[in-house]
């Protein structure tokens, strides 16, 4: 078959193929082995480390900012530091953290795992991504070493085209990441075309393949819009060509259009495998087959799709025609539907489980409770007169964080615990764990639904200090924001036990079996961790993804599952 | 949790935990849809994590061999969840629509009142009463008013939360925005575009008054006739938008600009590491061609006010002012 050959195609490209029975950790060593391996599940790693290594930069860039935010005035840090602070917290956050967050990283380690594949489609296109990866960041990180940027993640204009700030070489930078985002998303798409394992046809395929494909798809169609406006806005600050600036005879208000035509796809670029990672630990972790498979993969599509046509919804303040924001209010509503159904599957996928509250159930159930009130709070911003007092006020700034960190990062964190024993052959320890899953739960709640209240009342976004505005307003501006400071030091020390916990478990930690929680996808059947080239023997699919009620013969793992029905 | 303490409380008048003090007819119409919103929310919120917890609770793991369901699905229900949610979207997207409109349509008898954005300060010119350069936008209660915005610089965006309006403030076009205030009151006028160093002390107020006091302020030039040259630099200092980058203290540390405080009469060194002398002629300067003469360790970012923008008199009264910060 032509899936077959593909696949050992794609074996012999690997250089160290002659043993690839050991651990992919350890099969060979130096620093070289790793940096110009073709491995997916060493590149995966490399991009771990490194999403993890800027998560905690930008994280400690917040902790800054709701530093200052403690007091109404702004007395600890600068005017002009404060708005570098917050520009290089969402610009990493976004470029360096998120949009790379679960495709490049658990994505790239299980993808080709699940599908019972030796290696990516493209495994060579797959290291280029990581290269080009690392380009980019060194170029955001120089905007940060030559005294930071000042613009806001969004680079609008007209102020990006006159601030003195290191504002080209950010650019540059997330110009550059673009194109790391694109190659990973055609090699997904290509590696869940072409090198399924036998037997899995389309429906068969775990439901966290779809939402790759949907992120691959948006990854190469927007992407390169937004290559294009960054390129515009270098043109223009360099030579004078005049695009977006008014006094250059340019149109600011298109660069709004440019900008979030691949911004707005970016966020689903952002939640989407967030979802596919929900839809694996949900089924996993309560034994129990996914409620409306068919529902739930194709609504994966359906906001990939709709999720192009939603952009204007950012600028309906902006001095856009207000018939157009209506049709963009309108289309914003229609991407909430599948939306929502994914919602209600997930929790209907409970009924009748076996359910378990693990570290990574815990962060699934997290999810599903801050991802709601994330959605929810959209159509607060969805609706145009509603949006009109809410824009670009604290309503907004913790909507998208419950979203953004509630919905994106709680999965990541989710799917890290899920898969950890998998891909480190290690088992962290589970009581620091489930304390840390509910510890981060709260001080994210404190942090941020704080922020709810403060936009509700008119906070306006990224304000240095708040002592000027009047006594009807300031005390209820103050008495949030302390809140909420609060809620991110309890947030950002869990965060660090965390860290500390599955770093001393790769030194400490007791060994992983083959398939601890009793999956029943294809990953779970090769050893932990994996060896070279995946599986010993080429993997069949034999059942759905999530038939928890079938007895597997051959499958040797500690599971309760297999024997469950017998 | 904060959910079920606000369906508790419900839409109390002012102050009220969600929004803050409603000023004009607008915000009625607003703030009933943002808590027909917030009650749907809440229902579907409590509905979802209600359903989730019983079942995490109900359907715990007891021992390794308990049995699962193999219910894949239900289109009856499916159906349910897609077609309810979608009904009750077209109701708030028509709402929102209709509330759209009215915030959009300034009634034609609306009063008139241009606005000028700029780093970092609002200015208001009233061309049907002979008002220019105010600091604060001093309205007529019940008096339909239309702004007519343009910026000198950046992108700015005017917000007055008691109003529920806001409107981006873009360069080299008009935008327009209106609002009929209806309570007498001193109201935040926040700029929610960041637009630089100081974007969060662009800040101004509106007054709304009665009609007579409006009258009143409007013969008077907006307040400014008949002050004494310091009474008048002081209004002058916060209306042009200095007090937003210099301090009147001696704190050098506390704003972006060299702070003024003390420091008339003094000697100052400049990025040149010329030492000047702070006296009227110095001050004329910064003001008028402010690049001239950088105070060291300061950046060169403030714009130059000329005789169109500050006039003579006006000038004068600044530097009385500056004179008098001891």
């Amino acid at each position: 078959m032509s899936t077959t050959d593909t696949i050992e195609n794609t074996g012999a490209t690997h250089s160290h193929g002659s043993h690839g029975h050991g651990s992919y950790l350890t099969s060979s060593k130096g620093l070289l082995s790793w940096a110009f391996t073709l491995d997916h599940k060493r590149i995966g790693l490399m991009y771990l480390c490194s999403v993890v290594l800027f998560f905690i930069v930008a994280g400690v860039l917040a902790l800054g900012v709701r530093l200052e935010l403690m007091t109404p005035a702004g007395d600890t840090f600068s005017p002009d530091t404060y708005n570098k602070m917050f520009t290089l917290h969402g610009a990493i956050m976004i470029f360096l953290f998120i949009i790379p967050s679960i495709p490049a990283s658990l994505g790239n380690i299980v993808l080709p795992l699940m599908l019972g594949a030796k290696d990516v489609a493209f495994p060579r296109l797959n290291l280029a991504s990581f290269h080009i990866y690392v380009i980019g960041a060194c170029f955001l990180l120089y905007s940060l070493l030559a005294g930071g940027i000042d613009t806001g993640w969004t680079f609008y204009t007209p102020y990006s085209s006159e601030s003195g700030t290191a504002v080209v070489s950010a650019l540059l930078g997330a110009f550059i990441l673009g194109f790391s985002s694109i190659l990973t998303g055609m090699n997904f798409m290509v590696t869940i075309h072409k090198l399924r394992a036998p037997g899995m046809s389309w429906t068969k395929m775990p439901l966290i393949m779809w939402s790759m494909y949907g992120t691959g798809l948006m990854q190469i169609l927007a992407t390169p819009v937004l290559a294009i406006t960054l390129l515009l806005l270098v043109l223009e600050r360099t030579y004078g060509i005049g695009i977006f600036t008014p006094s250059l005879g340019g149109d600011p208000v298109l660069f709004q259009h440019f900008f979030w035509f691949y911004s707005h796809p970016a966020v689903y670029i952002m939640i989407l495998p967030a979802m596919g990672v929900i839809s694996e630990l949900i089924t996993v972790h309560s034994q129990k087959n996914i409620f409306g498979y068919k529902a739930i993969a194709y609504s994966s599509l359906a906001i990939a799709v709709i999720s192009f046509l939603v952009w204007g919804h950012h600028m309906f303040v902006s001095g856009q025609s207000e018939i157009a924001s209506a049709v963009f209010s309108f289309l914003t509503f229609a991407v909430a539907v599948p939306t929502a159904i994914k919602v209600f599957s997930w929790v209907a996928t409970l009924y009748r489980g076996s359910i378990v509250l693990n570290t990574p159930m815990l962060y699934t159930l997290a999810f599903l409770a801050l991802f709601t009130i994330g959605g929810l709070t959209g159509l607060f911003l969805g609706t145009l007169a509603t949006d009109v007092h809410l824009h670009d006020t604290y309503f907004v700034v913790a909507h998208f964080h419950y979203v953004m960190m509630g919905g994106t990062f709680i999965a990541f964190l989710g799917g890290l615990h899920h898969w950890w024993p998998k891909f480190t052959g290690k088992q962290y320890n589970e009581a620091l764990g489930r304390f840390c899953a509910v510890m981060i739960f709260l001080g994210f709640n404190v942090t941020f639904f704080s922020q709810f209240m403060l936009g509700s009342q008119g906070m306006p976004r990224r304000y240095h200090a708040y002592d000027k505005v009047s006594a009807d307003l300031l005390p209820t501006f103050e008495m949030w924001h302390r809140t909420s400071s609060i809620g991110s030091f309890i947030l950002g020390s869990a965060l660090f036990i965390v860290l500390f916990y599955l770093l001393h478990s790769l030194f400490r930690g007791k060994p992983a079996a083959k398939n601890p929680w009793g999956g029943k996808t294809l990953e779970w059947q090769t050893e932990s961790p994996p060896i070279t080239h995946n599986f010993a023997t080429d993997p069949v699919c034999e059942h759905g993804p999530y038939d928890f009620d079938v007895i597997e013969g051959a499958d040797d793992h500690h599971g309760q599952a297999a024997d469950k029905r017998g | 949790m904060a959910h079920l303490l606000t369906l508790m409380t419900g839409p109390q008048p002012e102050p009220a935990m969600w929004l803050p003090t409603a000023a004009s007819s607008q915000a009625a119409d607003v703030d009933g849809l943002f808590h027909f919103i917030l009650y749907l929310c809440t229902f579907f919120f409590v509905l979802i994590m209600a359903l989730m917890v019983y079942f995490v609770v109900k359907y715990r793991r007891k021992s390794a061999t308990q049995k699962t369901s193999a219910v894949s699905g239900s289109h009856k229900l499916e159906i349910a969840w897609s077609v309810i949610p979608t009904l009750l979207l077209v109701v708030i997207f028509f709402w929102g629509f209709k509330g759209w409109m009215n915030l959009n349509v300034p009634p034609e008898d609306a009063l008139e009142i241009r606005v000028l954005g700029k780093k970092w300060s609002w200015e208001f010119d009233y061309p049907y009463n002979g008002v220019s350069g105010a600091g604060e936008l001093v309205v007529p209660v019940n008096q339909p008013v239309k702004l007519i915005m343009s910026s000198q610089d950046v992108i700015h965006s005017f917000y007055v939360p008691a109003f529920r309006i806001k409107r981006d403030v873009v360069p080299n076009r008009y935008s327009v925005l209106w609002f009929n205030p209806t309570k007498k009151g001193t109201f935040d006028v926040f700029c929610t575009e960041y637009c630089g160093t100081s974007h969060s002390q662009m800040l101004s107020r509106v007054k709304v008054v009665s009609r007579d006091d409006f009258k009143k302020w409007a013969e008077t030039g907006g307040g400014m006739d008949g002050l004494s040259p310091v009474e008048l630099g002081k209004k002058l200092f916060s209306s042009k938008g200095c007090v937003a980058c210099h301090s009147i203290t001696d704190d050098r540390m506390a704003k972006p600009g060299p702070a003024l405080g003390k420091r008339f009469g003094k000697m100052e060194e400049m990025s040149t590491g010329e030492m000047v002398k702070v006296d009227e002629n110095y001050v004329r300067e910064s003001i008028r061609n402010s690049t001239a003469k950088i105070v060291k360790g300061y950046a060169p970012v403030m714009p130059p006010f000329p005789a169109s923008s500050v006039s003579d008199r006006q000038l004068n009264a600044l530097i009385d002012y500056i004179k008098s910060l001891k």
